[in-house]
Parts: structure tokens; C-alpha cells; sequence
């Protein structure tokens, strides 16, 4: 199967191959069952929420529990963004623990909408207060019978977000909806699409702004940090970033002519997209992430049956451009070995393109566990890898060192906290996805669509001509 | 005042006026709703217990605990490296519901023989101050199974702040205190306490104590082992750096085992001479003195030219400062002092009241004194003072940043060595690098300026 050389039986086993794992649904190896996590490759519920709150206008995330959860991640955030990330918190002490936090839940919120003076407030809960029991959308709706009299209180949503079960994706999308649950209105229908991408960086989020707009869509994305979370050098310090999902457009959502939504391993129960399409009849499109060919081409075929116009010639160039780089740099890349780690939906996402330029994916693996992966990268890359890689949900480094010790790989793919991995092994990463905290420049990855796609081939090939370059005894100048 | 001060919050800053009277209120519970630089109970422990490099540190509780300080700091260790992954019970709703003892039990077994470690520490987190689970007596069944000192630290992290968890990791270390055999160790011989081997200090001050004939028995913590800890009762002295962080050990170990301490600072290349005489001169030997100031003198020519070089670029530049510890703010005002550089702001997260009297009396007029601060009041001061290079840890760095003011991380991310003499050279060089740098020209803020 690894026989490179033998190109003929190498197509008919692939063909086999392709047949069989589309039957069985490829190959599955169970975890080893270790009882503590060791390096863990994933985040915590409310952080996800946190960053998906940051995407709305005028907009504070706030955690009702104590104030260490806060500080870390918002450290933990800063240190990929580079940006102010204001996380207000409760600050809830022992007595709170004992008696019930909603006192200082209250509190927080007086002080966050005095002094802040936001739009909107988004309330994740933590492991703290879901274990008290404290019920938060109880409390949230005391308050604003409390404050009725106050002239305008900002949008108030909560979300249950306790990290004992699930990660920050999870708790990203779960706050996506409970946004869309409690600030959507009824109304007139509106000439628009909603688009819920998941957690894509600023960068891609501009970008698929420019893409809806090119086909002549009016599209609104929730959540929306291309500014809020990537903003310019500022005279005055904002008290709130600029920028978000306006409020006014959130509300309308429920009216929109159809939903995109980017996930292929998000829950039905988490999806934003699936709630505006039971509840208030709005179609919805669940795609993949667009990364790569194939995963953008789909894309794009939604957005010409909604717009009804055919792609824009400024893309149709973009992929021609890409198909011309990957056969000047197929041969750079066939046959490499990678193992891509991450948030789920990442990961199914670059195992699509890697299959696509050749590259063999050995082991995709995330600390996620939503029980789609091994599904997801089946159908990405059944029809195109010449071997069945390793899928492993709800993993950790530990096991994915030693995986990755065995699998041999030639690069890996993921953030950065595998960097560990690559320099053990002597390997070259390729840093793509959340955090990526020894490099700047983390909030403009730009990988999705042809675009994307093109910075990822380029990125890639190089970093394999380079190791190759820095190994050999000779160094060649030229390929 | 300003309007960006939350009125709560007056009475937790003040500006230095000759002849007024000083007051500032500290170690408050951080307020609902403040974005507060502040951490945990359960962060105080780890930032002290970490570079504990062959002990394990497993964190009992949910995910995010752990998973936040997984490998952040730059604590260095010159043998195993136990201490730079990050082992977490990673409690599930059913752990939640049931309880988790049995699988903190399960998890320690497993992470004892997989690593072997000299010892184990365990740290409470939030919920399981909640749930209830009675972490001392799991710690004992698996001591006892493995023959290693396990420890329960107790950080849950809402029962205080950070000063309580330093609190708690003193008293976990505690228990090793005592227990090794001290029988070799020579009577000129000290523990480091307080200093966790960012980038390799703790090397370079192990190397000057050596250089002037004194022994070190234990690094607390930095690049620290358990076995020296076991029998870190064994010196003559423990020589305190810093603030909160192992003061409280060193308390224990007075009352226990009559062992005097010193507070020290290693930063700055005043404190550090100051430090390696006041050991020398507890000691009262002549011959150690005359090492001491012969290292100081060698160390002192070293680098005295590139430092003056720098104090000539860098003189009438205004730094602010905000960090952990207050005691640490004493050093770098006198470091920049020696830079040429004035101090317009200075705050910290965890100062005393004391602290912060002694901080308004190095200080010029006008200086503002903080404590416990936030974004908004950090910007507001910057702005206000035209500050050319910020002090602090990654989470203020976003805010000079946007504004287009220089930084300096101080904190314990850092990858530079900042103590001793060298040190000191390196954070003139890094300040020099942020505030020399052409890109402040063309930020809107100068811009704005210059209109
Ligand atoms: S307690 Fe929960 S919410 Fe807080 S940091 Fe830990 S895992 Fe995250
Ligand atoms: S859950 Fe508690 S111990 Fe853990 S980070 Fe949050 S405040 Fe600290």
C-alpha cells in the first residue's frame, strides 16, 4: 500500500481501498484507556464561548464563576490574538460557593453595564457554578425585572457551558445558538443568508465576508471577530472593540432566505443552523469547513444555487491558479506522511486538502469527541488516500506521541501546543488552528477557500523543499 | 479623577503628593464585574510548586486548570522535565456526580508508575472543593502503595487569591522539609527560596553564591528536585526572594527548625550586590566578604560600559510598571532609575499596604500607585503619562500594545534572563529594543501628538 513505486496496482488497491473504507467505514483505533489526561489537545467549554461572544457588537463575555477560570483563559487568548481580551468574571469567593453566586452574578453585571456601557453581555456558566447549581437564566431574567426601570439594559444571553462535559468547540457553538435562541425576532422575511463558520480566524472571516459579497449575497456571520479580535493600531484605548455581528442583523437572522453552516462533526443539538431551521424555517446548509478544493467547491455550489448567479471569474481564476501549483509542487508533496491534530472540524478540513495534494494523513486526532470524526475524514478522503489513516477522538498528546513515534510521520499539522512533537521527531510543523502562541500572526491565518488553499499548498511544499534543502549534504539553489 | 475608575475602586490607588498623606486599601476580593489581572488560589500554587521539575503535578479537576498552565513558564530545569507536562484528572459530568476519588486514585497509580517521580503533588481545583472529595486521604492510600511523599495541595480557587495558594504550596513543601539526611552539608550554606529559574537565573545565582564560598543546599523552586526540599532543613540560612510567594515556607521553617531568613532581590544590579553582602555579612566572614565584593567589582566592569552606553539612549524615557508582586516593583523603579528612566505608574496584583507605603516614598511626585488594577485604568494611566515602555505579564501587553506604547514582559512567560548582573544588562537591552524601535512614530497616538 506504501509502494510508491508500482503506480498501476497502486490505483487499483486505491480503488479497492476506496471501496472498502466507504463500506466499513475505515479504520478505528480505540484510545489506549488511560484514566488522566496527559497534555491535553483541547480547551475548556467557556473558552469557547468567551471567543464566540467576542463576535458580537458591543459585546462583553462574561463568566459567572471565579475569577481565576477568567484570567487564564484570557491569557491564553491574548497570547494567540495579540489583542486586548477584556473576560469580565464574577469573581465568585467562598461564601458565594456556599450560599449561591447569583448575588454577584447580579453585581457583575450592574458594574460590567456601568462602566462599560455594553450592547450586549454573553454569560457563560463554569464548572463552579454548574456544580453549585446556580440557574443562571433564572437569575438573568431577576435582573432584568429588577432593573426594568433602567433606560436600556444591554442583550442579555446565557449558555450552560460546564467543562465536564465537552470542549471549547462545544461550547463555541453552544453559545452561537443560545445567541441565535434568545435575541432572534419574528418579522418580515429579509433578502439575506446567515452564515455560522464556526471558529475561523479574523483573517478567514474577512474573507468569507468577501466571497458572500462577490456573489452579490448579502450575508451576515455570527459570530464576527474579523475586527474584534484583529483591530488596528488605536489613539484611544476602546473600552469594547469595535466591530461583531451588529445585533440588529442577529435578530433578523431567524427571517434570512437560508443558513450556512461549517461543521461536519457538530452536534445537531449544537447547531445554530439546525435550531433556525426547525424553529423558524430557515433552510440550512451544513457543509464542511471550506478547506481545500473539493471542500470550497462545495461551498461555492451552494452559493451560485443561492444567488443564482455562476462563481465570479476572480475565483474560477483563484482555482485554476491553485490546479496550476499543484502540478508544479505534486511531486514536493506525494507520499508525505502528516499527522493533523486539532478541533475536530479542523482536522476533517485539512484532511481533505492533504488527501487532495497527495499527501498521506497517518493519524487525524483531536481531544474532541463528537463521535463524527472517523466519519468526517472517511468521506473527505476515502476516494483519494492510498491508505486509511488513524482516526482518535478524545485523545491527548500523550497518546498522540506515541502514536506518532510509531506512524513515522514527515510533518504534522495542527497548533501550536504539538510543537513538542515535531521537535522530539526532528520534523517540520505546519501551524494552522487555535492556539498558536510561539508565532505571531495567529488571528491572519488565512486558509479556507482557493485562496486558503493556495497559502496552504505554498506553505507546505516549501516547508518540505526546505527540510530537504537544510538535510542535504549539498544545498542545492534550486529545486 | 478620571471617569474610567470605577468608584469601588478609588480607594484601591492613589497618586504620590509630597506631604500628603498616603492611603490605599489592598488585598481585597476582586470585584464582581472588574476585568481583574487576577488570578486563583489554584494559580498561586502551580506558579510556586512548577519548577519542581522531577515531582509530578497532577491538577484534580476539569480540563481547563490544567490545560491553561500546561508548559507556560519558562521555569528551566538541568535534569528531568516532569514538571513541563501537564497531567489533569480531566473530571467528566459523571466524576462530577459520583465523585472523584476513585479516579484521582486510578489517575495517581497510573501516573506514578508511568513516571516514576520523586514525589507527587495534587492539586485541588474549583469543583472539587465542591464535590467534596477528601484528596488528603487519597494522597495517603497512595503514598503508601508507592513509597513517594504525596501531597494534597489545597487551592481550590475561589477560597482566597493568588496569596493564598502561594500559602498552600509552602505548606505542601513543608511536609518534604525535614525529612532527608543532612549529615554533608557544610555549615556556610543556604536554600534559594523564592526564585523559579526563569531562563536560567537561578543558575547564575547559584554560580555567584558559589563563587563567594557559599553552598547552596535547595532551590525553592526553581530548577528544584524533591530531595534537596527533603533536606533543605540542613542549611544555615534561607535566602528569601520576592515577595509572597515562599515567605510562608520560610516562617515554617524558622519557627520548626530555627532557620533565619533574609529577603533578597536578585534584580537590578544594586539589589543583587546588596544581596551577596548581606549573605556574606551573615555569615561574618571576612573572606566571604571580600569574594563578595570582588565578584561585585569583576561582574560590575563587565558590564558597565554597554550599561552606560544604554542609560545614554534611554535617560528622561517614562516607564510604568504593574506586575505580581509589589516587591518586585521596587527593584525595577530602581533599575530604571539606574537606566535614567522615570517611574510614572506603579501597581501591582498582590502588594501590601506596607508595600505600597515604601513603594510612594522611591517614587517622584505624581507617580500614580496602584493596586489589584484593570485594562481600562492601565490605558488610561499610559495614556495619561505618555509612557514609553510598559512593565508587566502577557495579559497587559495587548493593552500598551494597541495603543502603540513599548513593552516589557516581566512576567513569568518570560524567556530572557532579567536577574543578577547579567540580567540586568539584558533587561536594558530589551527595554532599549522596545522604546529605540521607529515603529512608535507612526502609531495614531503620536500621530495625533504631533498634530
Ligand atoms: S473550572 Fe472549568 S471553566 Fe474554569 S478553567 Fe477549569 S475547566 Fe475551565
Ligand atoms: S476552576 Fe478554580 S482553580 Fe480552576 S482556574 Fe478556575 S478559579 Fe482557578
Amino acid at each position: 500500500m506504501t509502494d510508491n513505486h508500482a503506480p498501476v496496482r497502486g490505483i487499483n488497491e486505491f480503488k479497492n481501498t476506496a471501496q472498502s473504507v466507504g463500506r466499513a467505514g475505515g479504520k478505528r483505533r480505540q484510545a489506549p484507556n488511560y484514566i488522566s489526561t496527559t497534555n491535553a489537545c483541547k480547551l475548556c467549554k467557556p473558552m469557547g464561548a468567551a471567543l464566540a461572544f467576542r463576535g458580537i457588537e458591543g459585546s462583553m463575555p462574561f463568566l459567572h464563576g471565579s475569577q481565576g477560570c477568567a484570567t487564564y483563559m484570557r491569557r491564553y487568548i491574548i497570547s494567540h490574538f495579540n489583542e486586548p481580551m477584556d473576560i469580565a468574571s464574577s469573581s465568585l469567593g467562598e461564601k458565594h460557593a456556599v450560599f449561591g453566586g447569583g448575588p454577584n452574578l447580579k453585581l457583575g453585571l450592574t458594574n460590567i453595564i456601568k462602566k462599560f456601557h455594553p450592547r450586549f453581555i454573553g454569560i457563560a456558566s463554569t464548572c463552579l457554578t454548574e456544580t453549585i447549581g446556580d440557574d443562571v437564566p433564572m437569575l438573568i431574567n431577576e435582573f432584568i425585572r429588577e432593573n426594568e426601570s433602567a433606560s436600556e439594559l444591554p442583550a442579555l444571553v446565557s449558555v450552560s457551558t460546564p467543562s465536564y462535559s465537552g470542549t471549547h468547540m462545544e461550547g463555541f457553538h453552544a453559545a452561537v445558538k443560545a445567541v441565535l435562541k434568545t435575541l432572534v425576532e419574528p418579522g418580515q422575511g429579509e433578502d439575506m443568508i446567515n452564515l455560522l463558520p464556526g471558529f475561523l480566524s479574523p483573517a478567514e472571516i474577512r474573507h468569507l465576508q468577501e466571497i458572500v459579497e462577490d456573489f452579490g449575497l448579502r450575508g451576515v456571520v455570527l459570530p464576527d471577530i474579523s475586527e474584534t479580535l484583529d483591530g488596528p493600531a488605536l489613539a484611544e484605548h476602546e473600552l469594547i472593540p469595535r466591530g461583531g455581528t451588529k445585533i440588529s442583523a442577529i435578530r433578523a437572522m431567524g427571517r434570512a432566505r437560508a443558513t450556512l453552516e461549517f461543521g461536519r462533526t457538530m452536534a445537531d443539538s449544537d447547531s445554530g443552523g439546525s435550531w433556525l431551521a426547525r424553529h423558524k424555517g430557515v433552510e440550512n446548509y451544513r457543509l464542511g469547513t471550506p478547506i481545500g478544493l473539493r471542500e470550497t467547491d462545495r461551498f461555492l455550489a451552494v452559493l451560485e444555487q443561492l444567488s443564482g448567479i455562476t462563481t465570479p471569474e476572480k475565483y474560477l481564476s483563484e482555482r485554476g491558479r491553485l490546479l496550476d501549483s499543484f502540478t508544479d509542487g505534486h511531486k514536493y508533496v506525494f507520499g508525505k506522511r502528516a499527522v493533523v491534530y486539532g478541533e475536530e472540524d479542523l482536522v476533517a478540513g485539512m484532511t481533505s486538502f492533504l488527501a487532495e495534494i497527495g499527501v498521506q494523513p497517518v493519524l487525524c486526532a483531536s481531544g474532541g469527541k463528537s463521535g463524527k470524526l472517523q466519519e468526517a475524514v472517511s468521506e473527505v478522503s476515502h476516494d483519494l488516500s492510498l491508505e486509511t489513516p488513524v482516526v482518535q477522538e478524545g485523545t491527548d498528546f500523550y497518546d498522540i506521541a506515541e502514536q506518532t513515534e510509531a506512524l513515522k510521520p514527515d510533518f504534522i499539522i495542527g497548533h501550536s501546543k504539538g510543537y513538542h512533537l515535531a521537535r522530539k521527531l526532528a520534523i517540520p510543523m505546519i501551524r494552522v488552528g487555535f492556539p498558536i502562541h510561539d508565532r505571531i500572526g495567529g488571528q491572519r491565518l488565512m486558509h479556507i477557500g482557493y485562496r486558503g488553499a493556495q497559502n496552504l499548498f505554498d506553505l507546505i511544499a516549501n516547508t518540505l523543499l526546505d527540510k530537504k534543502q537544510s538535510d542535504s549534504e549539498i544545498g542545492y539553489s534550486y529545486m | 479623577m478620571s471617569t474610567a475608575i470605577l468608584q469601588e475602586r478609588q480607594d484601591q490607588m492613589c497618586r504620590t503628593e509630597s506631604g500628603s498623606k498616603f492611603s490605599i486599601v489592598c488585598d481585597k476580593e476582586s470585584l464582581a464585574g472588574a476585568i481583574s489581572q487576577r488570578a486563583c488560589v489554584f494559580c498561586g500554587s502551580r506558579v510556586v510548586l512548577y519548577p519542581i521539575a522531577d515531582a509530578l503535578h497532577l491538577v484534580h479537576g476539569p480540563i481547563g486548570c490544567a490545560v491553561y498552565t500546561w508548559d507556560i513558564r519558562g521555569a528551566l530545569s538541568s535534569g528531568p522535565e516532569l514538571h513541563r507536562l501537564s497531567f489533569s484528572t480531566d473530571l467528566q459530568e459523571r466524576d462530577v456526580i459520583f465523585g472523584g476519588e476513585k479516579k484521582l486514585y486510578a489517575a495517581l497509580m497510573e501516573l506514578i508508575e508511568r513516571h516514576q517521580p520523586k514525589a507527587a503533588f495534587v492539586y485541588s481545583t474549583c469543583i472539587v472543593g465542591i464535590i467534596g472529595d477528601d484528596l488528603k486521604a487519597v494522597c495517603k492510600r497512595v503514598a503508601l502503595k508507592k513509597g513517594i511523599p504525596v501531597l494534597p495541595v489545597q487551592s481550590e480557587g475561589f477560597k482566597g487569591n493568588k496569596r493564598d495558594g502561594y500559602r498552600a504550596a509552602c505548606e505542601a513543601m513543608f511536609n518534604l522539609v525535614g525529612t532527608g539526611d543532612t549529615s554533608a552539608i557544610p555549615a556556610k550554606s543556604i536554600n534559594i527560596l523564592g526564585d523559579f529559574n526563569l531562563a536560567g537565573e537561578i543558575w547564575m545565582i547559584r554560580e555567584l553564591y558559589n563563587r563567594i564560598g557559599i553552598n547552596v543546599v535547595a532551590n525553592i523552586t526553581g530548577d528544584g528536585r524533591v530531595a534537596d526540599i527533603c533536606r533543605a532543613h540542613g542549611a544555615s540560612l534561607n535566602v528569601v526572594q520576592c515577595s509572597g510567594a515562599t515567605m510562608h515556607l520560610a516562617r515554617m521553617m524558622e519557627n520548626e527548625y530555627g532557620i533565619p531568613n533574609l529577603r533578597v532581590s536578585y534584580f537590578g544590579v544594586e539589589d543583587m550586590a546588596e544581596s551577596l553582602y548581606s549573605v556574606a555579612e551573615f555569615f561574618k566572614d571576612k573572606e566571604v566578604m571580600a569574594r563578595a565584593r570582588q565578584v561585585v567589582k569583576d561582574e560590575l566592569e563587565k558590564i558597565y560600559p554597554q550599561l552606560m552606553a544604554y542609560k545614554k539612549a534611554l535617560n528622561g524615557k517614562k516607564a510604568a510598571i504593574y506586575v505580581g508582586g509589589a516587591f518586585k516593583a521596587f527593584s525595577l523603579v530602581k533599575a530604571f532609575r539606574l537606566l535614567g528612566m522615570e517611574v510614572v505608574m506603579v501597581g501591582s496584583q498582590t502588594g501590601t499596604e506596607e508595600e505600597y507605603k515604601e513603594l510612594q516614598e522611591i517614587t517622584a511626585p505624581g507617580t500614580i500607585i496602584v493596586d489589584d488594577s484593570n485594562p481600562l485604568e492601565l490605558s488610561s494611566f499610559l495614556k495619561e503619562k505618555e509612557v514609553d515602555i510598559f512593565v508587566g505579564g502577557v495579559k497587559e501587553r495587548p493593552i500598551a500594545y494597541k495603543l502603540g506604547v513599548g513593552f516589557c514582559d516581566h512576567n513569568h512567560e518570560r524567556k530572557e534572563a532579567l536577574a543578577g548582573f547579567s540580567g540586568m544588562l539584558n533587561f536594558a537591552k530589551e527595554v532599549y529594543s522596545s522604546v529605540m524601535s521607529p515603529v512608535w512614530k507612526f502609531m495614531p497616538r503620536m500621530e495625533a501628538q504631533n498634530d
